[in-house]
């Protein structure tokens, strides 16, 4: 099965996901890796404005490699979620609905997820090429200093994520690995 | 006949710095568009034995990505890595026109612009953490070897399983169990974050940092080739039995192929020591060599 996922996320699309789930994302999504984060919780501290909206959106963990001419962008798989830990709440707690990544979270951004109603996705790590077919334009919006780091806003049709954290606790990673382990 | 001629003559190889510098920009590109055979052949064959569907599912995608990234010549992932560069220079070859090191550094600047690949070396790497925005420099080993070529082996290597790397000094007392548990515990704990299916390098003896190189270099092997050594390969397959018994698997869906291939290479230890070293490699299994 295929969830359609279109941002921005309410809490009732929210409470229908569940881990293992397959969805497929159209619409816009922001890009933000640990840089970025980094500026975006120091704007929320000092109390100054954010350059992307958070209430209902999905921030995709990724940097992308340049794009070639005539292209909207270059390979474009996921990173590392847990190096963005300290940070996902913060995010959360001001509206953030959906993290893609790849990864296991920590505890406190599982409790977030719960606490918040939100989601976590995993898109195929090492998949670049793939998953940069799904992205239709990207377009720098924040932190053009950062390069590949900055900020940038998608725009995606059918991008493909399994959901691994959910409300409800749910956790593929633990779910699958107790499914094939071996004792 | 005059001597010393004849000698250097006899003797002597001489290689012009652009040459390496174009031999580096071409690998480079080529080792981050194009998966080498041994890698697809080894994810073709876990997508076959492996029971999760989810899992199978994820192999699939990986071998066709590798499949647009040749075809459309972009990066095989958009890490493009931190470009690894093991050099085996003859020790009669000369080279002329420039230095090694310098001629090296170009082709990877040079690699890394014209492939559209992603600059990710900051530096200094604590403080700013500003980008060099060429990628360079490159962390380059050299081994003096009989001969006069210069063989060239680039990896790049992304942040995301680099950073799951481990060492361990064990007493000798901890033995062959300690080894295993050791390379077993890295790979438990790096769980989804490294994008399994990984490459398991296992560096045993030699000092602290010798180990680790001989982990990073034991990666290089074709994916699944045992070494020589008959102990060592079935430490290798006992290793691989383990790690694929943590139930990880692929993407770290679960699944029973949670590593392709164990690679352990080993070195005269001192009688106080055991270090173990662990490299994990992630599926994109990025190396291509050249010899000039």
């Amino acid at each position: 099965m295929n969830i359609h996922l279109t941002p921005p996320l309410d809490d009732k699309t929210i409470e229908h996901l569940r881990s293992g789930d397959r969805v497929s994302i159209t619409g816009v999504i922001y890009t933000a890796r640990d840089a970025a984060h980094k500026r975006l919780v120091e704007a929320l501290e000092s109390g100054g404005p954010l350059p992307i909206p958070l209430e209902g959106q999905i921030i995709y963990y990724m940097g992308p490699s340049p794009a070639r001419p005539g292209r909207p962008i270059g390979s474009a798989g996921p990173t590392t979620s847990g190096r963005m830990d300290s940070y996902a709440p913060t995010l959360l707690a001001r509206g953030l609905k959906g993290m893609i990544g790849k990864g296991n979270r920590s505890q406190l951004v599982r409790d977030a997820i719960k606490r918040h109603r939100a989601v976590y996705l995993a898109a195929t790590g090492g998949a670049g090429a793939l998953i940069a077919r799904t992205i239709k334009k990207a377009e720098v919006v924040a932190y053009e200093d950062l390069g590949a780091e900055a900020i940038r806003r998608l725009e995606v049709e059918d991008f493909p994520a399994v959901v691994i954290n959910d409300i409800y606790g749910g956790d593929l990673y633990e779910e699958g690995k107790a499914k094939y382990a071996r004792r | 006949m005059d001597l010393p001629v004849v000698i250097l003559g006899a003797t002597v190889r001489e290689i012009q710095a652009h040459q390496i510098t174009e031999a580096v920009s071409r690998l480079c590109q080529e080792a981050n568009f194009d998966l080498p055979p041994d890698v697809l052949d080894s994810l073709t064959h876990a997508q076959n034995i492996e029971v999760s569907l989810e899992a199978k599912d994820a192999l699939g995608q990986l071998l066709e990505n590798a499949r647009i990234a040749r075809e459309e010549r972009l990066p095989l992932c958009q890490d493009c890595g931190y470009t690894i560069i093991f050099l085996e220079m003859g020790q009669d070859c000369h080279v002329i026109g420039g230095d090694l090191y310098s001629a090296v550094q170009e082709g990877v600047r040079r690699g890394y612009d014209e492939g559209y690949l992603r600059k990710s070396i900051v530096n200094p790497p604590i403080f700013q953490r500003s980008n060099t925005g060429d990628n360079t420099p490159a962390a380059i080993h050299t081994e003096i070897v009989p001969g006069d070529r210069l063989r060239i082996v680039v990896m790049p290597k992304g942040g995301g399983s680099e950073n799951m790397s481990v060492l361990a000094m064990l007493t000798p007392a901890q033995g062959i169990k300690g080894v295993v548990e050791t390379v077993a515990a890295a790979v438990d704990r790096a769980g989804s974050n490294p994008c399994p299916p990984v490459i398991v390098g296992v560096g045993i003896g030699g000092t602290a940092d010798y180990a680790m190189y001989l982990a990073k270099k034991a990666l290089l092997r074709p994916v699944g080739q045992p070494n020589a050594d008959l102990q060592i390969a079935g430490l290798e397959k006992e290793v691989l039995e383990r790690v694929n018994g943590l139930g990880i698997g692929s993407q770290g869906y679960g699944g029973t192929v949670t590593a392709l291939a164990v690679h352990v290479e080993t070195y005269p230890a001192h009688m106080a020591s055991l270090p173990v070293a662990v490299s994990i490699q992630c599926h994109s299994a990025r190396h291509k060599e050249a010899e000039l």
